[in-house]
C-alpha cells in the first residue's frame, strides 16, 4: 500500500519560504510526477515526503498514518538519488543487499531477494563488480535495485535520469515505466523535463515557487491548462501566446495556440508572416514565423514542407484549439 | 614536440638539478657507509683503520640497541594510534556545523605550527613538571601526589607530546576527506535504515581509509626519526628508557665520540626504516590504488 497525503505542508529555510502551504493526495499505485522549473521546490517536496527534511508545518500521512515525525527509514519509502548515491567501496551485490542487512534479514533471504532484483534489472552479470566499473545506466539500475529489494510502499525518484545521455535517458524512461506497470507500487518522480513528465506520469503535479499550479493527467494538462504557466510549460515546442487586439477579438487578455494546432498555407490564412529559422526533424518541421503585430510564432508543419528563410506564408489557428486567459493568466472557459 | 632532439635537450636541461640531488643523497650515504667500517673515534685522532663488521656487531649487541628498537616501535605505534583514532573523532566533531567554526579549526591546527623543541619545552616545564606543572597543580588540587611524568613514564610522556603535535595533521587531512563525502550517500544510507553508528562504520570509515593510509604512511616516516622531543625532555633517560634508534645513534657518535659506531647505527636505522616502509606498503598500500 502506498497512499500518501500532504496536509497544509509548509517548509521554510531560515527566512526563505520554499513551500507556502500545500495539499496533495497521492493514490496507491499511482505514478505521480512533480514537474517544474529549477528552484520550484519539487526536490524539497520529495525530501519532505522521504523524511530527509523536516516540515515546518502541516502533516504528512502515509497509508492514513501520520508520519510527520517518523524517521526516514521507518516510513517504508525507498529513494533513488540524482547522483545514484551508490556505496563505492561495496560490490553491486552488497549495495543492493545493504538495506536488507540493515533490517537484520538473514543471509539466505538476502541472497534470494538480491538475485531476484538483479534478474528484474538485468544486473546478474555485474553483481560482483564495484559501482566504479559500471556505466551510468547500470549504476542507475543498481540504485533502483537497492530500492526494489526493500519492497517499499512507494518509490521516490529525484531527477534520476538527468546524469544520463539522451539515448540512455529514453531507454531508462521506458524501463522505469515498465517497472511501474509490473510492480504496481506508488512512484513519485521529480523532474524538470516536461517530456519525462508527459510520457511517464499517471498524474502530473506542476509546481512553481512551491505552489501547485495544476494537478491532472498528462492529457488533461495538455488539453485544458489551468493557467498561462502550465500552458507554457507543458507541450513541446511551447505554446504560442498573443495579447492585444488579437486576443481582444476572442474576449481574452491573452490567447494561446499550440504549434501543432496551426495550419500552414502558402496562399490564404488568418495571419500573414515571414518564415525565419526552420528546424527539420525529418518527421516534422518546426517553422519560426514572424507575424506582424504578434511576434514570432512556432508552427509544426509536415516533415517535407517546402518553406524557406524569408518565404511569405499564411497561418490559421484551429478555432476549437485556442486557449483563452484573463489578465491574471487564469484560463477562461 | 617529443622529438629525439627535444628529448635530449630536456635531459640536458634537467641534468644539473638531478645530478645535484643525486650527489646530495649519495655522498652522505657513501661516507656513512665508509665510516661504518672504520675504527673512527674522535678521541683517538689519526687512527682510522678498517675493522670490517665490528662496528655493526658492537652496535647490535649493545643492550641499549634492543631497548631502543622496542622504544622506536612503541613510540611510532603509540603516536599513530592516538593520532588516527583521535584525528577521526576530532574531524567528525569539527565537521558538525557550529558557531565559530573557522576560529575553532585554526585553533585545532595551531599545534602543528609550533616547532618540536618549543612544544617539548612547554610540555616539560609548564605541564609535566612535578613542581610547577599544571598537571601537578591539578593533582594537588584533588589532594594527590604530583606525578613526575618524565621520570616515571618517560616514553609515555614523549608519546603524548609527539601525538599532540601530530594530531592536527591527522585531523586536517581526515577533515578534508570527511568533507568530500557525498551527502546523498549518507542520506541513502539513512533511508536504507542505517543508524548513526552503522553509517559511521559502513559509509564514513570506508570513505576515510585512503586518507588514513596517507596519514599513517607520512607520519611513520617522520616518527621513526623523532629526536628533538627526546633531546629536550629526557635526554633518552632515565637510563635508556626513552632512547630510540635515532637518539642512540646520536649518543654513540656525539656523546661517545664514536663516529664509526654511529655510522653503523645510521645504516641500521636506514635498513629498519626501509623494512617498516615495505611492511606498511604491503599492509595498507593497496588502499592507495584507485
Amino acid at each position: 500500500m502506498g497512499k500518501i497525503s500532504l496536509r497544509q505542508v509548509t517548509k521554510q529555510f531560515g527566512d526563505v519560504t520554499v513551500i507556502p502551504s500545500l495539499d496533495l493526495e497521492i493514490e496507491d499505485g499511482e505514478f505521480v510526477v512533480f514537474v517544474g522549473p529549477s528552484g520550484c521546490g519539487k526536490s524539497t517536496l520529495l525530501r519532505l515526503i522521504a523524511g530527509l527534511e523536516d516540515v515546518s508545518g502541516g502533516a504528512i500521512e502515509i497509508d492514513g498514518v501520520n508520519a510527520t515525525e517518523t524517521p526516514p527509514a521507518k516510513r517504508g519509502l525507498a529513494m533513488v538519488f540524482q547522483s545514484y548515491a551508490l556505496y563505492p567501496h561495496m560490490s553491486v551485490r552488497k549495495n543492493i543487499a545493504f538495506p536488507l542487512r540493515m533490517a537484520g534479514i538473514d543471509a539466505a533471504e538476502q541472497a534470494r531477494r538480491v538475485e531476484n532484483a538483479a534478474k528484474v534489472l538485468n544486473l546478474t552479470d555485474y553483481l560482483d563488480r564495484k559501482p566504479g566499473q559500471l556505466s551510468g545506466g547500470q549504476r542507475q539500475r543498481v540504485a533502483i535495485g537497492r530500492a526494489i529489494v526493500r519492497e517499499p510502499a512507494a518509490f521516490l525518484f529525484d531527477e534520476p535520469l538527468s546524469n544520463l545521455d539522451a539515448a540512455l535517458r529514453v531507454g531508462m524512461r521506458l524501463e522505469i515505466t515498465e517497472l511501474h506497470h509490473r510492480l504496481k507500487t506508488t512512484m513519485i518522480y521529480v523532474t524538470h523535463d516536461q517530456v519525462e513528465a508527459m510520457t511517464m506520469a499517471d498524474k502530473i503535479v506542476v509546481l512553481q515557487a512551491g505552489r501547485i499550479e495544476q494537478v491532472g493527467s498528462p492529457l488533461e494538462l495538455y488539453r485544458t491548462p489551468a493557467n498561462l504557466f502550465v500552458a507554457g510549460f507543458i507541450g513541446s515546442p511551447r505554446m504560442n501566446f498573443a495579447t492585444g487586439a488579437e486576443a481582444a477579438r476572442h474576449d481574452a487578455h491573452t490567447i494561446g495556440v499550440r504549434p501543432e494546432h496551426i495550419t500552414l498555407s502558402k496562399t490564404e490564412g488568418h495571419w500573414q508572416g515571414t518564415v525565419g529559422v526552420s528546424e527539420h526533424l525529418g518527421s516534422d518541421t518546426f517553422l519560426h514565423v514572424e507575424v506582424a503585430g504578434i511576434g514570432t510564432m512556432t508552427v509544426r508543419a509536415d516533415g517535407e514542407v517546402d518553406a524557406h528563410y524569408g518565404d511569405r506564408v499564411f497561418l490559421t489557428p484551429q478555432a476549437d484549439k485556442i486557449h483563452r486567459f484573463d489578465a491574471k493568466g487564469i484560463a477562461l472557459k | 614536440m617529443a622529438t629525439q632532439h627535444s628529448r635530449a635537450a630536456a635531459r640536458l636541461m634537467i641534468s644539473p638539478s638531478v645530478i645535484l640531488l643525486f650527489l646530495w643523497m649519495i655522498v652522505p650515504l657513501g661516507l656513512t657507509l665508509y665510516f661504518s667500517f672504520l675504527n673512527y673515534n674522535l678521541l683517538m685522532p689519526g687512527a682510522h683503520d678498517f675493522i670490517g663488521w665490528k662496528n655493526y656487531y658492537y652496535f647490535v649487541t649493545d643492550p641499549a640497541f634492543t631497548t631502543a628498537l622496542i622504544n622506536t616501535l612503541v613510540l611510532v605505534l603509540g603516536v599513530l594510534l592516538i593520532t588516527t583514532i583521535g584525528g577521526v573523532l576530532l574531524a567528525l566533531l569539527l565537521d558538525q556545523p557550529m558557531w565559530g567554526q573557522g576560529i575553532v579549526r585554526i585553533l585545532v591546527i595551531a599545534p602543528f605550527f609550533v616547532m618540536p623543541t618549543v612544544s617539548a619545552l612547554v610540555w616539560k616545564n609548564m605541564f609535566m613538571n612535578p613542581v610547577n606543572g599544571i598537571f601537578a597543580w591539578i593533582a594537588h588540587a584533588f589532594g594527590f601526589q604530583a606525578f613526575d611524568f618524565l621520570a616515571q613514564a618517560p616514553l609515555f610522556s614523549i608519546i603524548l607530546i609527539v601525538a599532540w603535535q601530530w594530531l592536527p595533521f591527522a585531523t586536517l587531512i581526515l577533515l578534508t576527506a570527511l568533507q568530500s563525502l557525498d551527502s546523498e550517500q549518507m542520506e541513502a544510507a539513512e533511508m536504507d535504515g542505517a543508524g548513526p553508528f552503522a553509517r559511521f562504520v559502513f559509509i564514513t570509515i570506508p570513505h576515510l581509509t585512503r586518507s588514513i593510509t596517507v596519514v599513517i604512511l607520512i607520519q611513520t616516516i617522520f616518527l621513526l626519526s623523532i629526536f628533538a622531543e627526546i633531546f629536550v625532555t629526557t635526554n633518552g633517560g632515565p637510563g635508556t628508557a626513552s632512547t630510540n634508534i635515532t637518539f642512540l645513534v646520536y649518543a654513540q657518535s656525539l656523546l661517545q665520540f664514536d663516529v664509526g659506531g654511529g655510522s653503523a647505527g645510521g645504516i641500521i636505522a636506514v635498513i629498519i626504516a626501509n623494512i617498516v616502509a615495505i611492511i606498511l606498503m604491503r599492509m595498507i598500500g593497496k588502499n592507495l590504488e584507485a
